[in-house]
């Protein structure tokens, strides 16, 4: 069995990957945004998030795909249970998590989509990603050396961001 | 595998969060469907990222899973806050900055 074939046959799985988790993303979005109960909707997003990690592992995007299990799998998510546990005493259905007008939304919603395919339609038509074994490929050495080269200005300001974060948090939250 | 299959996934999911951020009531729902925003913009970093060869894609969606963070931790603090003052999160009850 020569190269190229087993090549066409990692794609074929590949392709085969995306579809299913693409489904199972768009269904736990809409789940999302449709579910009339907070905790299950917030663990639809679970469902939602975790799909993202999987494909960021097909773009070859390692690093950030097992960031992505930590930070929002992990922790995001506790935050929010969190969060509908102490803004509510009722877990269960509710009827009133929609605004009077929240039709518009669909109409809204469906423009933007039909916009934002027409142009990535037109202008990548059939344009395909680069396999596995391009010299392109970006290994979490190379992130890391953009990180803490060109980039390190952004990344200090992203840590003033988190610690203000975490202390503004705390301030906002804290009883008295 | 095609570029535009990640990128109109993506827009999939920017539209049903947008979609979310305007007919959602409820301040945690909100903040929901701004995370499924926020992925939508990740996934089609990476996707350049591997198309143009180049980690600055990879770097700036770490970026944003940071931002996300602190976002919701914000967020949660605000709606907390809001609920103990109000004793609701409907964000229709959030009118006295109405002129």
């Amino acid at each position: 069995m020569g190269a190229a074939l087993l090549a066409e046959q990692a794609l074929v799985a590949q392709n085969i990957a995306f579809g299913l988790i693409a489904a199972v993303m768009v269904f736990g979005a809409i789940k999302v945004v449709s579910s009339n109960n907070i905790v299950h909707a917030a663990l639809w997003l679970v469902c939602v998030l975790a799909g993202a990690a999987a494909q960021y592992l097909l773009v070859y995007a390692e690093f950030v795909a097992v960031t992505q299990v930590l930070v929002y799998v992990g922790a995001v998510m506790v935050l929010f249970l969190f969060g509908v546990m102490l803004t509510r005493a009722r877990i269960g259905k509710e009827s009133d998590l929609n605004n009077k007008n929240w039709a518009i939304g669909i109409p809204v919603a469906v423009v933007l989509f039909a916009a934002m395919s027409i142009a990535l339609i037109r202008g990548f038509k059939a344009e395909k990603l680069p396999g596995p074994d391009a010299a392109t490929r970006i290994d979490t050495r190379l992130v890391s050396d953009s990180i803490f080269g060109p980039y390190l200005l952004p990344f200090w300001a992203l840590s003033f961001v988190l610690l203000v974060a975490v202390i503004g948090a705390i301030v906002l939250a804290r009883k008295d | 595998m095609l570029i535009n299959q990640f990128l109109i996934l993506g827009a999939v999911l920017f539209c049903i969060g947008v979609y979310g951020v305007i007919a959602r009531k409820n301040a945690v729902l909100v903040l929901l469907s701004i995370e499924l925003i926020l992925n939508a913009v990740n996934l089609n970093l990476l996707a350049f990222a591997l198309r143009n060869g180049d980690p600055d894609g990879q770097v700036f969606a770490l970026y944003v899973l940071a931002i996300a963070a602190a976002e919701v931790g914000v967020g949660l603090g605000l709606v907390l806050l809001i609920y103990r003052n109000k004793k609701t999160i409907s964000l229709d009850e959030l009118s006295e900055m109405k002129g």
